[in-house]
């Protein structure tokens, strides 16, 4: 059984993100990049089940400029055994990456796609769920336990009210969250051995996918800044000040 | 003139809090407003839907399983009625389970989500926080075929009461509802506490509690205070507490009154979830943690001695 693994270049989660004073997006040049933490969990959930010998193959993809070149060589480095580029050129809109993504499943004959949640950059939390919708197929998303077996999956889901417990028949979605797994450090053979592996080339056109426009980004703004507050001193003049404010 | 339909979350038959806030961004785009109920049986929910302030019609779709709201079967039905129904936009609450099925209609109509929206401009312009809300992005969307958001909850404050209820259509629509999916259980964490997302007040306890044993001192200043508890991811990965207390980017956005940060640094994924707190309180021994860059209120010392100490006072 093979499983797809989508993986995603963002902004480094430690970078402290600077809006252009332009408003026409964030600083990205000469800023640190990396693979979107819930995409490694999901490669890290990939590996560990072929380890247990209930994949055969694990396929990486992306959808994204030249540099996510980078992004799929540290999936190979995990453990993917080949990967597909989907190279865009344009910045793209998540349904596009999501036709993208529904299609190199389908042409892999995949049975299994693993997402992360969400993106830490964009945080919009859709790419999987439209990718299900887009083949017809299960979704789990926010997943925090995966057993695969018979055929089935078992997903515990991690949600407001606290862990659900989904099953649905592969082929199948899931969508990781952060207490799946601890991803391994990568260690350097597994970079140099990924460094061989084969990454396949692909444009939208070849997937038979047009990129369609959607939301328009007017602007990107600072959020409006909290002021530093006051230090106090003791308990007594904390609890004076929340009783002089109503608060307690 | 838009046409919207609220999608009405609910679960243990009452209405999902937040859905009076959903009603509320919706107000702000301005137009008929209506309320879906996807039920076993809608009928009491309805009623609740039907009461607030701004819904026109409450519909009520009742299926067998629908309680469990699962993404795929919830959402053809959801598109289903969009269509029919001819609407121009479809919010849901930015609830765990919004985000699980509102991409999914949104990918069958042929548009993307707008995710999020913490301010309505128009009816097709809406502010939505990225990079962990460290950057407010301001989006047109187009209005065809419909608009299809997520509603941060934190962000809208709920609607009144109506002066007179609001009529209630039972109603059935045409979708195909795939099997391959079922619901197994739900394990949910039974509180008598304030809900953390509705909470006036929350109290919550970071790594430097050290145990499960430990966060007892959190849960009681919280009692004493009438306050929902929360928790940093560290002290939910390090188990004290279960997940559904997780306060941040990739747990709960809140937005209460008072908002208390008891042995938690402050990372940015944190402070995504409290950036609308009204008032943040830190007790932290460290006077370099982040969390006093943000705090309205900073106290330095140990929190095995202050908070006690806070809880007798308070
Ligand atoms: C208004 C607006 C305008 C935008 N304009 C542009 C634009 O002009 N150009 C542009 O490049 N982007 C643009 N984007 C962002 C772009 O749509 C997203 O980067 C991406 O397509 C969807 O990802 P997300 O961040 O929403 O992912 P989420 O839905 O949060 O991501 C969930 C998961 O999906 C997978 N995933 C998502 N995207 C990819 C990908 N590209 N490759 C591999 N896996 C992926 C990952 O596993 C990720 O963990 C825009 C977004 C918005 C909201
Ligand atoms: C993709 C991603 C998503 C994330 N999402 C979230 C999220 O949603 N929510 C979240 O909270 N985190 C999230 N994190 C994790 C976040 O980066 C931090 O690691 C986490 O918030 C730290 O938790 P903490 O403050 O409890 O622990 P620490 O950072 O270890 O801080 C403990 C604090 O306690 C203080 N302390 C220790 N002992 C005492 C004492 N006796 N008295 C008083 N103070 C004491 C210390 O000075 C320190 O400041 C995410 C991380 C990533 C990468």
């Amino acid at each position: 059984m093979k499983a797809l693994v989508s993986v995603k270049r963002v902004i480094d989660y430690n970078v402290r993100i600077q809006v252009k004073p332009d408003g026409s997006g964030v600083v990205v040049d000469g800023v640190k990049h990396s693979v979107n933490p819930f995409d490694e969990i999901a490669m890290e959930e990939a590996v560990r089940l072929k380890e247990k010998g209930k994949l055969t193959e694990i396929i990486a993809v992306t959808v994204g400029g030249a540099k996510c070149e980078e992004t799929l060589r540290t999936a190979l480095a995990f453990g993917a055994d080949r990967a597909v580029h989907v190279k865009v050129d344009d910045e793209i809109q998540p349904l596009t990456a999501a036709q993208a993504l529904a299609a190199v499943f389908k042409k892999e004959g995949a049975e299994l796609f693993f997402l992360g949640k969400q993106a830490i950059d964009d945080d919009a939390a859709q790419t999987g769920q439209m990718v299900a919708a887009l083949l017809d197929l299960p979704q789990a998303t926010f997943a925090s336990a995966v057993a695969i077996d018979g055929g089935k999956a078992t997903v515990t889901r991690e949600v407001d009210a606290g862990l659900e417990t989904l099953e649905f028949d592969l082929p199948g979605i899931i969508t990781t969250d952060l207490r799946l797994n601890e991803p391994r450090y990568l260690k350097l053979p597994d970079i140099m051995k990924a460094k061989k592996k084969p990454i396949e080339v692909v444009g939208l056109g070849d997937l038979g996918v047009t990129a369609t426009a959607g939301l328009k980004s007017v602007k990107t703004a600072n959020p409006p800044k909290r002021s530093k507050g006051v230090m106090v001193k003791t308990v007594d003049e904390l609890v004076t000040a929340l009783k002089a404010k109503g608060l307690i | 003139m838009s046409k919207i339909l609220v999608i009405g979350q609910h679960a243990d038959g009452k209405l999902n809090s937040g859905i009076a806030k959903v009603v509320n961004a919706a107000k702000a785009i301005g137009g008929d407003i209506h309320v879906a109920i996807f039920a076993n049986d809608g009928a009491a929910v309805a009623a609740q839907a039907a009461a607030l302030d701004g819904v026109a019609k409450v519909l009520v779709v009742d299926r067998a399983g629908n309680d469990d709201y699962v993404a795929s079967a919830i959402a053809p039905q959801i598109v289903a009625l969009t269509q029919s129904g001819g609407y121009s936009h479809v919010l849901a609450a930015g609830t765990t389970s919004g985000k699980d099925f509102l991409p999914r209609v949104a990918a069958k109509l042929g548009v993307q989500q707008v995710s999020d929206v913490m301010a309505v401009h128009s009816a097709t312009s809406f502010d939505r926080p990225i990079y962990a809300g460290n950057a407010i992005l301001t989006v047109e969307a187009p209005a065809a075929p419909a608009i299809v958001a997520t509603i941060r909850l934190a962000s809208f404050q709920a609607t009144g009461a109506a002066a007179a209820a609001a009529p209630i259509e039972k109603i059935s629509v045409d979708a195909a509802i795939p099997t391959h999916t079922r619901f197994v259980k739900l394990e949910a964490q039974k509180s008598e506490r304030p809900e953390l997302q509705s909470a006036t007040r929350v109290v919550s306890g970071g790594r430097a509690l050290g145990s499960s044993e430990n966060f007892s001192i959190i849960y009681s200043l919280a009692d004493k205070l009438k306050a929902g508890v929360g928790a940093s991811r560290a002290a939910v990965d390090s188990g004290y507490v279960p997940n559904d207390m997780q306060v941040g980017q990739t747990g709960k956005i809140i937005a209460p009154e008072l908002y208390f940060a008891i042995g938690i640094s402050g990372a940015i994924q944190h402070l995504a979830g409290i950036k609308d707190a009204r008032t943040i309180v830190a007790i932290n021994k460290d006077p370099e943690a982040p969390i006093f860059e943000v705090a309205d209120y900073g106290l330095v010392g140990d929190l095995f001695q202050l908070v006690p100490e806070l809880e007798a006072k308070a």
